[in-house]
């Protein structure tokens, strides 16, 4: 017999056992075709090559939120390290859960075990947050390498992309949650892409009429690409702090939505 | 002798989907060490039984209690002594045979130094060693849910379900789980099945609960049901086509009761080779007969008018 103590928050949905979805996203993961992990993290590297030195050499130095020059590549590294961190958060939380969820009946087997909803959520989140940041981190050192890093703040980069990558792990599994076959998921790419070509990552959204301007500025990324693209040359405002709220909020929203969902989802 | 203590215990349990009630208000209780059935056909409501049980589905009315808490509100310490057996494999495909106990195992938080020993030991229990390192999809439909069953056994469960072990598989590889669950059983690990094979039922289960629309219709040892709702011998009789209702007012008188299959009739009787005998002296002459013993696929068609099978 085991003897195990009872959680003492939610006891019902959780025996504090998150570590179990780790473990078994890990074993996974260590089996899974290196081309797939290496493509999230290799989209944003190659834009960062082409973008930043192809359409750099054309378009020479740009203005930076500061008001100052800075290179084109130095300009969209922050943009693109941001995009690294969403799309691991994003694809973790989305097509991977979907699997797990409807056809490899992962969580199905762990609800077997003393595991409840909520050390499923958790560890899936956590597991998403490790991918965002890891991509994340692997961006940074290519941006160092590049000579594309100039100030201390960058390294809040770091903390940074792991707060962008929780606001889109919670909102996308919240999302995931009510999508039951594959086509549905093709609107995660649908509403994926548009955000990463207006969201001011490769030039500034000045340029476009004010309504669309505001469609962006409701969407999260543009504020994580202001928010990361300041930090890289060291200009915080208190924009950033305000960018840095709507992260939190967004994280906030997501877990809860993803909470409420956890019985409608694993427990009928 | 005192009676085992009590494991699980369910008043007016109920389960709603829409309009339908999938599980209306049974009751039942399981006693420590008892292997216990529940017998009906497809859509009875049993699985869902069996999930309330581990906590994995809500239930919409009624108590339930399991090793003394409650399913809705302790889940995780309940499962922590529960072994399931799903009525679907569910191993994982991206593990292999052995890594399927053992992740299974870490799901219940157990260290490796427990699980190393024990998951040998339950590949030999489950005759699956020399498989360990395969991968799940090379076995055969019977060394799967034998892993299955040695999956569910991982954290050594005070209380194993068992949801449909054997539907699906051919004969033998059912007879090589029955012994699986009999050394269980003589372990005096408690059984919980679920199954609509009226053979399974008896051959496993001690005592048991005959279920359709998610409804009790009968309760007890198996021998006693079919005292109770049976004749102690079937005769059945074939008359091709259509003609087994044509022929059923000839063979009044014989047996205490018949039912009137798409394919056969059958008599209840005391003796079946006398009952025999009278058909042929009263000039019938049927295409096959058959005298056997009542089973409980008897005892569900005497109280829901319908085969177990359909
Ligand atoms: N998630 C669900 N949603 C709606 N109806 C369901 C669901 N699960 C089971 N049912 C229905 O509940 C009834 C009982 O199902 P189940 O417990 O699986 O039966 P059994 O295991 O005895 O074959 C069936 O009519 C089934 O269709
Ligand atoms: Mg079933």
């Amino acid at each position: 017999m085991i003897e195990m103590g009872r959680s003492l928050l939610f006891p019902s949905l959780r025996s504090g056992n998150a570590t179990g979805v780790l473990l078994r996203a890990w074993t996974a993961f260590k089996s899974t075709s290196w081309a797939t992990v290496a493509s999230g993290f290799m989209e944003p590297v190659l834009y960062l090559l082409a973008m930043g030195m192809g359409m750099g050499a054309l378009v020479g130095d740009v203005v930076g939120p500061d008001g100052n020059p800075m290179s084109y590549a130095a300009y969209i590294a922050p943009a693109l390290l941001t995009t690294s961190a969403m799309n691991g958060a994003v694809y973790e939380s989305t097509w991977n859960v979907f699997f797990k969820l409807r056809f490899g009946k992962i969580y199905q087997v762990m609800l077997q075990t003393p595991m409840g909803p909520m050390d499923i959520a958790l560890g899936e989140v956590g597991w998403a947050l490790l991918r965002g940041l890891a991509y994340g981190v692997a961006f940074m050192v290519v941006a160092f390498v590049m000579g594309l890093v100039t100030s201390l703040w960058a390294l809040l980069m770091v903390p940074v992309a792991l707060l962008v990558a929780l606001g889109f792990a919670g909102f996308g599994m919240g999302i995931t949650s009510y999508l039951t076959n594959f086509r549905q998921m093709d609107v995660v790419g649908f509403v994926m892409l548009p955000m990463f070509l207006f969201s001011a990552t490769l030039y500034p959204i000045t340029v476009y009429p004010e309504w669309i301007q505001w469609v962006v500025k409701v969407m999260p990324l543009w504020h994580g690409v202001e928010l990361m693209r300041g930090l890289s040359i060291g200009y915080v405002t208190w924009g950033s702090l305000g960018h840095l709220a709507y992260f939190l909020v967004m994280a906030g929203v997501g877990l809860t939505l993803m909470t409420l969902r956890l019985r409608k989802l694993f427990l009928r | 002798m005192t009676a085992s203590p009590t494991v699980i215990h369910a008043a007016d349990l109920m389960k709603v989907y829409g309009k339908l009630r999938a599980v209306d208000g049974i009751n039942f209780e399981v006693r420590e060490g008892e292997s216990f059935g529940l017998l009906g056909p497809n859509g009875a409501g049993k699985s869902t039984t069996m999930r309330m049980i581990g906590g994995t589905l809500i239930r919409d009315g009624g108590t339930l209690e399991v090793l003394g808490l409650d399913p809705d509100k302790d889940g995780p310490l309940i499962r922590a002594n529960l072994g399931v057996v799903p009525q679907q494999d569910y191993l994982d495909e991206e593990l292999r045979v052995a890594e399927n106990l053992t992740m299974y195992g870490r799901y219940f938080g157990l260290p490796y130094s427990y699980l190393r020993p024990k998951v040998a030991e339950l590949l030999e229990f489950a005759k699956l060693t020399d498989r360990a390192k395969a991968n799940v999809e090379e076995l055969s439909g019977g060394m799967k849910r034998r892993l299955v069953i040695a999956r569910g056994l991982i954290n050594d469960p005070r209380i194993l379900l068992l949801d449909e072990p054997t539907t699906g598989l051919d004969p033998q590889a059912r007879h090589i789980v029955w012994d699986q669950l009999y050394r269980l059983k003589e372990r005096g690990v408690t059984l919980i099945v679920t199954t609509h094979f009226m053979d399974e039922a008896e051959q496993l289960c001690e005592r048991l609960i005959v279920m359709d629309n998610g409804q009790i219709k009968a309760e007890g040892r198996p021998m006693a049901l079919i005292r109770e709702y049976s004749t102690p011998e079937v005769l059945e009789l074939r008359f091709g086509v259509g003609r087994n209702e044509e022929l059923l007012p000839q063979l009044e008188g014989i047996g205490e009761r018949h039912e009137l299959l798409a394919d056969r009739l059958l008599l209840y009787v005391r003796d079946g080779d006398a009952a025999l005998s009278e058909v042929a002296r009263r000039g019938i002459t049927p295409l096959t007969s058959l005298v056997r013993r009542s089973s409980l696929e008897d005892v569900f068609l005497r109280l829901t008018g319908r085969s177990l099978i359909e």
